[in-house]
């Protein structure tokens, strides 16, 4: 047993780490570390520097553009990223779509549309979810009906992340309807501009524009954007979601999220003293963290197994990481009290000059907080997570 | 990084596992817990002449010089069985021993299996802090006695030898003591858990200084932390034995006409306590790489958090897992109640949850924020 990084691990990190030094823009750092908003401009300049670089997608194979690492060395560039404070690259076409267009697309989708993702030239958005189904997925109800060299799509996709910016989107649609739920489900790419999509907002509980309701109204789409064979999608679809990295517990960001909580506990004051100093605060502090340490060696202990494949280990990953991501943004409101309550849109859109009273440190933090209920819901639910854990390790 | 266990270190963990299947049973267990004795001398026999008692001592006393991580493996495997001999108490006076120096001839007899050691460092009202002593050595370095009484001593009524923390001249310092000595009573009993343990009275019992001056908390600490992070691998093997019982006692228990564990209630229960499980399998591994760390701050930091984290974990998991078994988890002839007693006292012995996150918090390491 050994829980050291190798020499070569410990010279790729420095090696990150003077990459992020010298190509991370200040002012992306900035708005991450103080919780404010990124706009879509935020991200597909963080996502074209790193692809600049060659490592916009630490995952894949060096044949379609990756670097050609392996798992430790994803985990450390995972890490030093977060630790930084880096805008993320978002998952929907490189972690998403990209793996079952490796898998199940023909030549010409893999030609034209890998680059692509790589490059950010396409912003990707996810169809899966509808108001029905949420994390009965296979019940999906969207249509797609065969008609010449087209299918048309009729039906309603939801919760759809940042698809207001998106120029495609990767669906799930029933071809068949007259047999199993799982069976007649075919994988579907769509540009977003074709006549018949709409798109309209839905606005989070802390008032931000981050997902969305897409409705279809007899869009036509190329059969050549068929992913695979027709109604074998549900396969792709699984493929996708078993395709799950160990990125998922976000222990990098959680780090720098507890030195935050620290910092500011350590300002704040209770009873003439750091709150930090305070026990029953340090106590719920130092729970979180030693979970935090923990966590951190089980992700471990999975990617030195990941020869084994991806498995079900990661919904222990997902149930832990999404519980440490809430209780640090829970305590981040409990430090800053009565500060949480002023709620200043326009300084989280970066507008500090006029901003409402009181810390800026505090400003975005109930905001935070409430946006975050949502990591126990999406990506399946921590409670179907466990049905996971019951089913896949357990045997029950 | 590699998670994977040794080849020597798994043929130690087979060894202890195919002799506690065959000889130490459930029912064999009972015996012994309830002979006179409460300890059997056949076990122990056993597990010197497999290697146990050696394993940890420096080859130049005999020993095989096995580190922590060594040691994880065994007490995994003494925790799945419920051993009730005087193993860890051994174990935890040679890690004194050792790092006091100074008693070479002793530390080979404890390879050898010739001599058992304990380990009295609680009085009553100490709790949890080991520093909270109010027993005292007077005399010249030549001709020390100690004085005072220390409380659930573990196998202090099998022990030949005493490591005896006490104060002299206001310092903390170690003393060995041996037990057939004058001055030394000792009144054994039986704990909750089916092990051994003593209330110790001395009385200005001559005792052997351990340690240089000055030196006594400093190896206290240290030879306490090994002893805690000894205690988290116990503690793990204890949980996965609960846990595999649990889950197959769900597979097999009807209700309602189905297995109980196709109810999602219930399902949930063993996925959180599965969570539960591997968090402190990641910290009892942690603890094992880091308590012989150079640095002392790191070793406490990481000490106390897996210690914290692992008691956390075994109260969880016994709770649910008594739970789980319904009326049969609280009675006495199922196995699964004796793990959790066992899981119980692991927790209370060498500081619980709070007193190691108090711990925790108190390292210079905690108020860092980057």
């Amino acid at each position: 047993m050994d829980l050291n990084y190798s020499a070569e691990d410990l010279a790729f990190r420095d090696s990150v780490r003077a990459f992020l030094a010298a190509q991370l823009p200040p002012e992306l750092q900035d708005k991450v570390r103080r919780h404010l908003r990124l706009s879509k401009e935020d991200f597909v300049r963080w996502h074209k520097i790193v692809a600049a670089q060659g490592w916009a997608a630490p995952a894949w194979p060096v044949e379609y553009g990756g670097p050609g690492w392996n798992a430790t060395q994803r985990h450390i560039w995972e890490d030093e990223c977060a630790r930084a404070g880096t805008p993320p690259i978002l998952p929907f076409g490189v972690n998403m779509v990209a793996p079952v267009i490796m898998a199940f697309g023909n030549d010409e989708q893999k030609a034209y549309y890998l680059p692509r993702i790589l490059n950010c030239d396409d912003w990707w958005c996810q169809g899966y979810s509808e108001p029905g189904a949420g994390s009965d997925l296979a019940a999906l109800k969207t249509t797609a009906v065969r008609d010449g060299d087209h299918y048309i799509v009729n039906g309603q996709k939801t919760w759809t992340t940042l698809g207001q910016y998106a120029d495609m989107i990767f669906c799930l649609v029933r071809t068949d309807p007259t047999v199993r739920k799982q069976e007649g489900i075919s994988f579907l790419l769509i540009d977003m501009k074709t006549p018949g999509i709409t798109v309209r907002p839905i606005v989070m509980l802390d008032e931000e524009h981050e997902v969305n309701e897409v409705f279809f109204d007899n869009v036509r789409v190329p059969v050549a954007n068929l992913i695979g064979k027709e109604n074998k999608g549900w396969t792709y679809a699984k493929y996708l979601l078993g395709h799950e990295r160990t990125g998922i517990a976000a222990v990098g960001r959680s780090k720098r999220e507890l030195a935050f909580l620290k910092a500011l506990a350590l300002r704040q004051q209770k009873g003439g003293q750091p709150l930090l100093r305070d026990p029953l605060f340090a106590a719920k502090v130092a729970n979180l963290e030693i979970e935090l340490m923990a966590l951190e060696v089980t992700v471990l202990r999975t990617i030195a197994q990941e020869h084994q494949g991806p498995g079900p280990q990661a919904s222990v990953l997902k149930v832990k990481g999404t519980e440490i991501q809430q209780m640090l943004t829970e305590l981040m409101v409990e430090a800053v009290g009565p500060g949480a309550l002023p709620f200043d849109p326009a300084y989280l859109e970066g507008e500090t000059e006029h901003a409402a009273g009181g810390d800026d440190d505090a400003a975005p933090l109930a905001g935070y907080y409430f946006n975050y209920r949502k990591t126990s819901i999406y990506g399946g639910s921590n409670e179907i997570q466990k049905n996971i854990i019951t089913q896949m390790i357990l045997g029950l | 990084m590699d998670f994977s266990y040794k080849e020597e270190q798994q043929q130690f963990a087979d060894a202890l596992r195919r002799w506690a299947e065959r000889d130490y049973t459930f029912e064999r267990r009972r015996a012994i817990i309830h002979s006179d004795a409460g300890v059997s001398p056949e076990a122990w026999a056993t597990l010197v002449e497999l290697g146990m008692t050696a394993l940890p001592v420096p080859e130049a006393q005999g020993g095989f010089a096995g580190n922590a991580v060594d040691m994880l493996v065994v007490m995994q495997e003494l925790g799945r069985a419920l051993v009730v001999e005087p193993y860890f108490a051994t174990v935890l006076g040679a890690r004194f021993l050792q790092l006091a120096g100074g008693q070479e001839e002793l530390l080979a007899r404890v390879a050898a299996g010739e001599v058992k050691l304990a380990c009295a460092l609680t009085e009553a009202g100490s709790r949890h802090d080991l520093a909270a002593i109010a027993a005292v050595a007077t005399g010249t370095p030549d001709n020390m006695g100690v004085s005072g009484i220390k409380t659930v001593v573990l196998h202090g009524g099998q022990a030949d030898a005493f490591i005896v923390s006490a104060r002299h001249q206001d310092a903390i310092a170690l003393y060995l003591v041996e037990a057939d000595t004058a001055g030394v009573a000792i009144r054994d009993y039986r704990t909750i858990d089916g092990l051994r343990a003593a209330t110790v009275s001395f009385d200005h019992a001559p005792a052997t200084p351990l340690g240089a001056p000055g030196q006594g908390w400093d190896i206290l600490e240290a030879a306490t932390d090994y002893g805690a992070a000894l205690l988290c691998a116990e503690s793990i093997g204890v949980m996965d034995a609960l846990f595999a019982a649990t889950l197959e006692y769900l597979k097999t228990r009807q209700q309602f006409g189905a297995p109980i564990g196709k109810f999602q209630a219930l399902q949930h229960r063993m996925a959180d306590m599965f969570i539960h499980l591997e968090q402190a399998r990641s910290m009892a591994m942690l603890a094992a790489v880091k308590v012989d760390s150079a640095d002392p701050e790191e070793r406490r930091r990481v000490v106390s958090a897996a210690k914290a984290r692992v008691g956390q974990a075994g109260k969880f998991v016994g709770q649910q897992a008594v739970q789980l078994h319904g009326g049969m988890g609280v009675t006495d002839e199922l196995p699964a109640s004796h793990l959790f007693k066992r899981l119980t006292t692991l927790g209370l012995t060498l500081g619980d949850a709070d007193h190691h996150i108090e711990r925790f918090i108190a390292q210079p390491g905690f108020g860092e924020t980057d």
